[in-house]
């Protein structure tokens, strides 16, 4: 009798890779979606702080003072940015968030002392009257992009690239071009719109570092002008920034998110945050600009730890995209309208997902209110309840910072250093440039 | 013009400059001069004003940048991006212009008398521009509205994913970008035509150009399209 073929799942071809492989011979197309990389990835959960002990002294829990006063923009700007926190909202654009996202962020970003972003499509007027320090952002579409907005923001961020698709450029389908987003956006209603890899009137940094100087110009030098950039060469890239003239430098992990791009974008280009903060810092350093450029790092950032860990690691503020979103109910089975709950199970089947599994950000039929411009689904996210939920959310963040950085001796959440940590991980370690855990070996270094 | 103004960048900063365009212009229209730009960068930039500027020599990157309200006039050449984003007014180089004319200009009228390098009219979104001689390539890249008028020739990849604005161009056309078509000549264009010649104070035959717009086949994203045809 021949003995039976033994079952053996393949690791190269994994039930995932099938599936993969299987749609795309279907279907003939690639996959486009929203949010950010779900491969897994080294991150700032490989990292732990070794915190107070005999070699340390704490301070009280959460009594005694632990400052958070955050300032970006001292390179150049007469109005420097001041922020209650180090925790900023990143750029999301009205069209890809709903009008009362957009409110909810700048009201709960006001309430907490911090900023928030503007995105793709210009600035709307509820974000401008919601939000204390709005940063406006310059991107390669210049859709909604003018001199009027220009001279209402509170600091400009030039948008080179976002961790999610670095050198992708963007596209919003059709279905979310909404009267309102396409008037917005010089376009016509309905048709997919795509959102530009490189700028118009500039392309390598000499000419940026010109452009840089004509948008102080505009604006008589009163703002701070941030750099963004997807990390892929973040050494270079951050060298060419500051060269060009940044006053803040936001680098975006592969982590980021986004409201739509090719899947093959979200998990296969740029490197993850993890990896990107140390890269920047060294630039910083080795520029002699660390202290006069300030750094945002952005992608993939969930939890008051992670805060803690990327001040620790050099950055003066984070920014933070998909967790404002989850805050709000994304991936959630149900949402809240006038105080009751209401059970959303069954507008993730009718997109093809359910709750944990959905990034259907661009199918515009967010289940829970947050993607769309589809008026029966984003009453589904009030200004009054979404500014809530969102305020509590950066309280949590704040307050677990403090509590870090407090049992790490800190009376200032940016006094957090590099050998506060250690790594899990040789990855992490490599990574981060800091010793594995229980050992004195940084890899590469010691 | 009941005053004229006059300011020299060999004893002032372009920063000066823009700061009196900005603040000090006081109510009652004025003409001002700028003299000896020498190619310096970013001046007249963000003016928003019924001011009317002339630039005597040749002037660097964005100038007239954002411009509003202002009629900017270059007598001589012009670096990169002049009259990025323009909103409304004018802004006429007498020379040459150099790459991305225009770019992403919202409204208002751009007029360059000789030639424009690439790019010319990348991203605009519902200015016109009027060029007495011939573009680079790519020119009208993804331009959104509003109208490209050549009377000379236009380089490689004209209108390269256009989306509504319509390109006119006097000479020959050495090809077109993906999604752009030539298209035939009807009264209207031939009225807008003229309309812009008169406005750029320009005289061509109106029947003589050719008609570009897009064939909106690019307009809803087909990740199935044959990707050698965009190539």
């Amino acid at each position: 009798m021949t003995p039976p073929i033994r079952k053996e799942e393949s690791f190269s071809f994994s039930r995932q890779t099938l599936e993969y492989i299987h749609h795309a011979a279907e279907h003939g197309l690639y996959e486009i979606r929203g949010l950010g990389a779900k491969r897994q990835l080294p991150t700032f959960d490989d990292l732990l702080f070794l915190t107070a002990s005999a070699s340390r002294y704490p301070l009280e829990g959460y009594r005694e003072k632990c400052a958070t006063k955050t300032v970006l923009g001292t390179r150049h700007a007469k109005q420097p940015i001041e922020l209650e926190i180090p925790i900023t909202i990143a750029g999301m654009s009205f069209g890809a968030l709903s009008a009362n996202v957009k409110e909810s962020l700048g009201r709960a970003a006001t309430a907490m002392g911090t900023s928030t972003t503007t995105g793709d499509g210009g600035m709307t007027p509820e974000e401008r009257k919601s939000s204390k320090t709005l940063v406006y952002q310059c991107l390669p579409s210049r859709y909604g992009f003018n001199p009027d907005d220009l001279r209402k923001a509170d600091a400009i961020e030039m948008v080179i690239g976002q961790g999610a698709k670095p050198g992708g450029g963007g596209m919003l389908l059709g279905q979310k071009i909404s009267p309102r987003v396409a008037k917005m956006r010089t376009l016509p209603e309905g048709i997919d719109q795509r959102s530009a890899c490189r700028h118009p009137d500039w392309t390598g940094p000499d000419d940026l570092t010109i452009k840089i100087l004509e948008l102080r110009e505009l604006t008589d030098w009163r703002v701070p002008i941030y750099v963004k950039m997807g990390a892929t060469r973040v050494r270079e890239d951050v060298k060419l920034a500051v060269k060009a003239g940044a006053d803040v430098v936001v680098i975006d992990g592969m982590q980021g998110g986004t409201a739509a791009t090719q899947q093959v974008f979200i998990e296969h280009a740029g490197i993850p945050t993890l990896a990107a903060l140390p890269l920047a810092v060294e630039a910083l350093d080795e520029m002699n600009v660390l202290g006069e450029v300030q750094l945002i790092i952005s992608g993939g950032i969930r939890s008051g730890a992670d805060v803690a860990k990327a001040l620790a690691l050099g950055a003066d503020a984070v920014a933070i995209g998909q967790g404002m979103l989850m805050a709000l109910g994304c991936n959630s089975d149900h949402y809240t309208l006038e105080g009751k709950t209401h059970d959303a199970s069954g507008d993730y089947a009718v997109i093809g997902t359910e709750p944990g599994f959905c990034h259907h950000c661009h199918t515009g039929r967010c289940p829970v209110g947050i993607t769309t411009q589809s008026p029966d689904l984003e009453v589904r996210v009030s200004p009054d309840w979404g500014a809530q939920r969102l305020k509590n959310y950066l309280q949590v963040l704040t307050m677990e910072l403090t509590t870090l950085a407090r049992a790490c001796g800190k009376s200032n959440v940016h006094h957090l250093e590099r050998e506060d940590l250690v790594a899990l991980t040789i990855e992490a370690a490599a990574m981060a440039r800091v010793p594995l855990a229980g050992t004195s070996w940084i890899p590469g270094k010691s | 013009m009941d005053r004229v103004i006059t300011l020299d960048l060999e004893k002032q900063t372009v920063r000066e400059i823009n700061q009196f365009l900005h603040h000090d212009l006081g109510e009652s229209s004025a003409r001002v001069e700028i003299l000896n730009p020498f190619g310096v960068h970013n001046i007249a930039v963000g003016l928003d004003a019924p001011v009317e500027v002339d630039i005597r020599g040749h002037a660097g990157y964005f100038t007239a940048g954002m411009n509003k309200q202002a009629r900017v006039t270059v007598h001589g050449n012009v670096g990169w991006s002049v009259a990025e984003n323009i909103m409304s007014g004018e802004v006429r180089v007498k020379g040459c212009a150099s790459e991305c004319a225009g770019a992403s200009g919202h409204g208002g009228l751009v007029v360059i008398e000789g030639d424009a390098s690439s790019r010319c009219g990348i991203s605009m979104k519902g200015c016109d521009i009027v060029v007495g001689g011939g573009v680079g390539h790519m020119s009208a890249f993804m331009a959104q509205a509003g109208t490209l008028l050549v009377c000379g020739d236009a380089g490689p990849s004209l209108g390269d994913s256009l989306y509504e604005t319509v390109i006119y161009v006097g000479g020959a056309i050495h090809s077109l970008g993906a999604d752009a078509r030539e298209e035939p000549l009807t009264a209207d264009d031939r009225a807008t035509i003229a309309r812009l010649l008169a406005a750029a104070r320009l005289e061509r035959d109106p029947g003589s150009f050719k008609r570009v717009a897009s064939a909106r086949s690019l307009y809803h994203w087909h990740a199935g399209a044959d990707h050698k045809a965009y190539s």
